[in-house]
Order: C-alpha cells, then structure tokens, then sequence
C-alpha cells in the first residue's frame, strides 16, 4: 500500500465512522423509540438515549400487537421466507439438473420458458396473479404466499451455470459404475452444490422475508398478515396518534432476523449476492 | 456450453422439470398472458362484461396527462436514487479500501441496511420526519425550515428518494469494495513512484477500471427502484401529495386495485414488460461483453 501516513490513516478512520454513524442513525433512532414511553416520543424532541421501557414495549408487541400479536406475524414470515428459499432451490436444482445431465425433446423450449420468468417481477403482473390465486382459494394461505414468488428462474440459472462447471468425468465414472441418474444426483451433484445452495439460500431468505406488496394484496385477515407488511397496517386511520414504542419495537423485531442471516453468514452472502446478480 | 457426457431418457427429465415448469405456466406465463389479453379491453363499470378496444387503453395512456406525469416522476425518481446510492457507497469504498486493519468491520457495520426491507425502511425514515414527532422535522423547524412532506411534493420526492436509496448504499457499497480489492497494486504503485497523487490516480487509473462494477449497478440500481421501492413509497407518501411520488409500479397498483380500472392496469403491466425487458437486454448484453474481459 503507498502513502500509509499517520495523519491519513487517522482521517480515514475518521471518515469511516462519521460514514457508519449516518448510516446507523435510522436504526438507532428506532431502537431508542422502542425503549421510551409514548409521552416521551409526542412531545419532541424526543430523547436520543434509550429509556427503561424495553420489555414492556417489545412484550406489548410481541403478545398484543395493534391488530395481531407480532409473534404471529413473525412466524407467517418465517415459514413465507422458509417456503420460498427452500421451494426455489429444490424446483431449480431438479431443473438444472435436467437441463444439464438430458438430451430429451422440448429442452430448449423448456430452457427458453424458464429463462424469460426472469424478466417480470411479481409487481407487474399483480392483478392477473391475484386473480389466478383467488381461484384457487389460495388467499389468506401459506400456499398463495409462497407459490407465486417461487416462479422465477435466477436459481435455476445459476444452478446451470455451476453444474456446467463440474467435471465430465465425475459423471462418466458414475455411468461406467452403472449409478442410476438420480444416484448420481444425490450422492454427486447435491453434496457439490453445498456452498452454492447455502449462499442462495442466505439470498432468498432475504428477498422472502422483505416482501412487501404480494402479502399486502392476499393476506386480508391479520391472521396471516407477515411482520414487513403489519408494520403499515399498525398506524391507525384517520387523526389518531400511532402507538410509536410499539410500532418501532415491531420494526425492530423486523429486522433482527435478516440482519442475523446476513451478518452471520456474511461470507456465503456476498459470495451468494456476486453470483445471483452476476 | 453443453455437456459432452449425459444420461439417456425423457421420462426422468420431464418428471425433474416438471415442478419449476407447471409453476411457471400458472403463476408467470398464464397471468402475464392474461395482463396482454386484459390490455386490450375495457370493463364496464359493473365488470359483468367487457368491450375489446385493441390498443384504445395504451392510446388513453400515452395522450393521459396522469400516466405522462407518472413517466415523468418515475424517471427523475430512479436517477436521483441511482445517484444517491451510488455516490455515498463508492466514496466509503475508496476510504475502506485505503484500510488495511479494520475494514471488515465497518464492513459488518456498513451491510446492516442490506437487510432492512423498503418497507421498514420507509416507516423508519418516515418516524424521523414525521410533521408531529419526527426528530429531524422538529430540529429544521427550530432551524426555521418548516418540513412538511405531506403538502410538499417536493420534499416528498426527497424523503422517498433518501428512504429508498438508504438500504442500497450497503448493496453498492459490496460491490464497489470487492472491486477496488481487485485493483491490482501493483499499477497504483507504479502511478505513485511516477508521482501520481492520490485524486490523479483515483481518476485516471481506478475510476476507469472500476467501469464494469459501476455500469453494472446503474442497470441493477434502475431495476431496483422501479419495482421494489413500492413498499418505501407505500408506507411514506401512498403515492401523494398530488401524485407527485406516484411511480409507474404504484399507479399499476393504485389504478388496479384501489381504482378497479383493470383495462389500463393491465396495459400499464404490459408497458412496464416493455421497459422491464429492454433493461435486461441492456444487461444481458453487458454481461456478454464482460465475458471477453
């Protein structure tokens, strides 16, 4: 490295943090309104430590709510995230798989149809999609939040692209040792996949859990409500004043799960986030 | 690229694709037809039946003065989220990069906005400048700015901007970083004992090999804040005041299920396919060239 100055150095530390403060204000700010009394919070400004009020803001929102306690909420975005990470990569690695290991008739058409799933997110094609749900009475069920978002191809392509990369031979040994295809599958081609699996995993968790729109226009009953969508459905209508603490505890509670799968799993997540994009 | 060893039959591949191919068909090729066939129709207002106008629904909306202006507000939307994400994220990656200790901390510290989704992000802006509590609105007050984003457009624009391109300098951040490691040293080493200051280097050598990373996430930044800022914008502004933060993907959502008007919903869909697919020939042409690097 050139020019390692101590005035330099110190200056970019210095940056860095002012960087880091700016960027953490948001957060911070929400922690300590989660953890003052409502009065404190009206009356501005409110204060910028937090206060002595944490379990009995986060228990109220975690076991009353506004509409629905946020631990049910919590859960409906668990098993949504879940549903979706999980869904995605067993339908793609069963695509891929076939895209890659076959010759069979109809596989470029095949190949084609999955490949233009790419180009429209669910939020151009809401009314339709709604419309096919609601006849299936798929509204207010795990099923209709899971199954639409599963129907794109970015994991059935970046499987392609790594099962492209794994060596002929593997699976010439393993037609001379008379392993069925499916054999190969399991005992090869999945145990290799490991890393890729867990970096999309880490990816689609995220991107399940942050839905927004789509739970808002099928989950009617609060029952079912998922804790990124809940949040708006807290403010009350009209002139009523919003139960901040609690509000904020539960965007909190929001984001404590993704920020955990992320910063703990930091590695397989850029790694992850370089090959989905790239 | 194919493989030169593969297994023999079609029972077993169908039976594997199957899944991915029915949902496909059901949950993408079949509304997405159904969005083109609607486009072509208008209801009547009891929605008992409906009279085909063929592109009479995309000739209301481009000669409507609602759609043209929503153009508008999505286009000036998308540039200043572009910018505002981009510019931060790059300028900390050159001063984390300049680190050798430390910089996988504040890298840690640095991603956490990743993984608040829009739509908390936009409650958490919205708590700081809300006209009655927020913080920051009550500090410009005192400065004798009177913050008010929900009669002002103009600062609705700007909160929305700011809420949406907060969680992407994290994003941005990632990629400019692992970019800038890749640098080789050994050029920067050189331009210094040639006597290049840091700014020459940094925009004679760096920026220009940094161009792929960045060209790539201005079309992944675009794509971004024309489809997943729906929940900042929803939270925040609902799209006012006066539809002056109405972006194309809110109207598709306002006009169709709050308005009903399913006609121009769904050619305002096929509008947004249109846009949607040019973008990602745009990126899949880059991704092309890349390859030859």
């Amino acid at each position: 490295m050139v020019e390692k100055r101590g005035a330099g150095l110190w200056l970019t530390h210095v940056f860095m943090i002012l960087g880091v403060l700016v960027i953490f204000f948001p957060i911070w700010l929400a922690f300590v309104a989660s953890t003052v009394t409502q009065p404190e919070i009206v009356r501005p400004p409110m204060p910028l430590w937090p206060g002595d009020q944490f379990w009995e803001n986060y228990s109220a929102a975690l076991f009353s709510g506004v509409n629905v306690p946020v631990s049910t909420m919590l859960i409906n975005s668990l098993v949504m995230a879940i549903g979706i990470a999980v869904g995605k990569i067993v339908i793609s690695l069963l695509s891929a798989f076939a895209i890659v290991y076959f010759r069979f008739p109809g596989r470029n058409i095949f190949f084609w149809m999955i490949f233009l799933t790419l180009m429209l997110p669910v939020e151009v094609r809401i009314v339709p999609t709604y419309e096919v749900v609601a006849g299936f009475g798929m509204l207010n069920s795990y099923s209709g939040l899971i199954f639409p978002l599963i129907a794109s191809a970015t994991a059935t392509f970046l499987f392609r692209q790594f099962f492209l990369t794994i060596p002929d031979e593997l699976a010439e040994a393993a037609r001379v040792d008379g392993a069925s295809p499916m054999r190969f599958f399991w005992d090869i081609v999945v145990p290799m996949s490991r890393t890729n699996v867990a970096a999309l995993f880490v990816i689609l968790f995220i991107y399940g859990w942050n839905q927004y729109l789509w739970p808002l226009l099928i989950t009617t009953d609060p029952e079912m409500n998922t804790i990124v969508m809940g949040i708006k459905q807290m403010f009350p209508s009209g002139d009523d004043v919003a139960d901040w603490p609690v509000i904020m505890a539960t965007s909190i509670l929001a984001m404590i799960p993704p920020v955990i799968v992320v910063v703990g799993m930091q590695r397989l997540f850029i790694r992850g986030l370089v090959d989905s994009e790239k | 690229m194919e493989k030169r060893v593969t297994f023999r039959g079609w029972m077993l591949p169908a039976l594997l694709i199957a899944p991915q191919v029915i949902i496909s068909a059901v949950f993408f090729f079949y509304p997405a037809g159904q969005a083109i066939w609607q486009s072509l129709f208008i209801p009547d207002p009891f929605g008992l039946s409906s009279q085909f106008v063929g592109l009479g629904n995309f000739e209301f909306l481009l000669t409507d003065r609602f759609y043209r202006a929503s153009f508008l507000t999505t286009a000036v939307f998308s540039i200043l989220v572009t910018l505002c994400s981009m510019i931060p994220a790059l300028f900390l990656a050159v001063i984390a990069d300049r680190l050798i200790k430390g910089s996988g901390v504040y890298r840690t510290l640095l991603i956490w906005p990743y993984a608040v989704a829009p739509a908390v992000a936009g409650v958490l802006w919205l708590f700081m400048f809300n006209t009655r509590v927020g913080v920051v609105s009550w500090y410009l007050g005192n400065l004798g700015y009177d913050w008010n984003h929900v009669l002002n457009g103009g600062e609705a624009m700007g909160l929305v901007v700011v809420a949406s391109a907060w969680g992407r300098i994290s994003y941005n951040f990632l990629f400019f970083f692992a970019a800038l490691q890749a640098v080789p040293r050994s050029v920067i080493e050189a331009a210094a004992i040639d006597g290049a200051r840091f700014w020459t280097r940094f925009w004679t050598i760096v920026l220009p090999l940094l161009s792929p990373t960045t060209f790539f996430l201005l079309v992944v930044n675009v794509v971004y804040s024309f489809f997943e800022t729906f929940g900042v914008i929803h939270t925040i502004t609902a799209g006012g005041p006066q539809q002056s933060t109405t972006i194309l993907v809110y109207k598709v959502f306002s006009d169709g299920f709050v308005g009903q008007d399913l006609g121009s919903s769904s050619a305002q869909s096929v509008i947004l396919l249109i846009v949607v697919g040019l973008l990602t020939i745009i990126q899949f042409k880059f991704i092309e060239k890349r390859v030859h690097y």
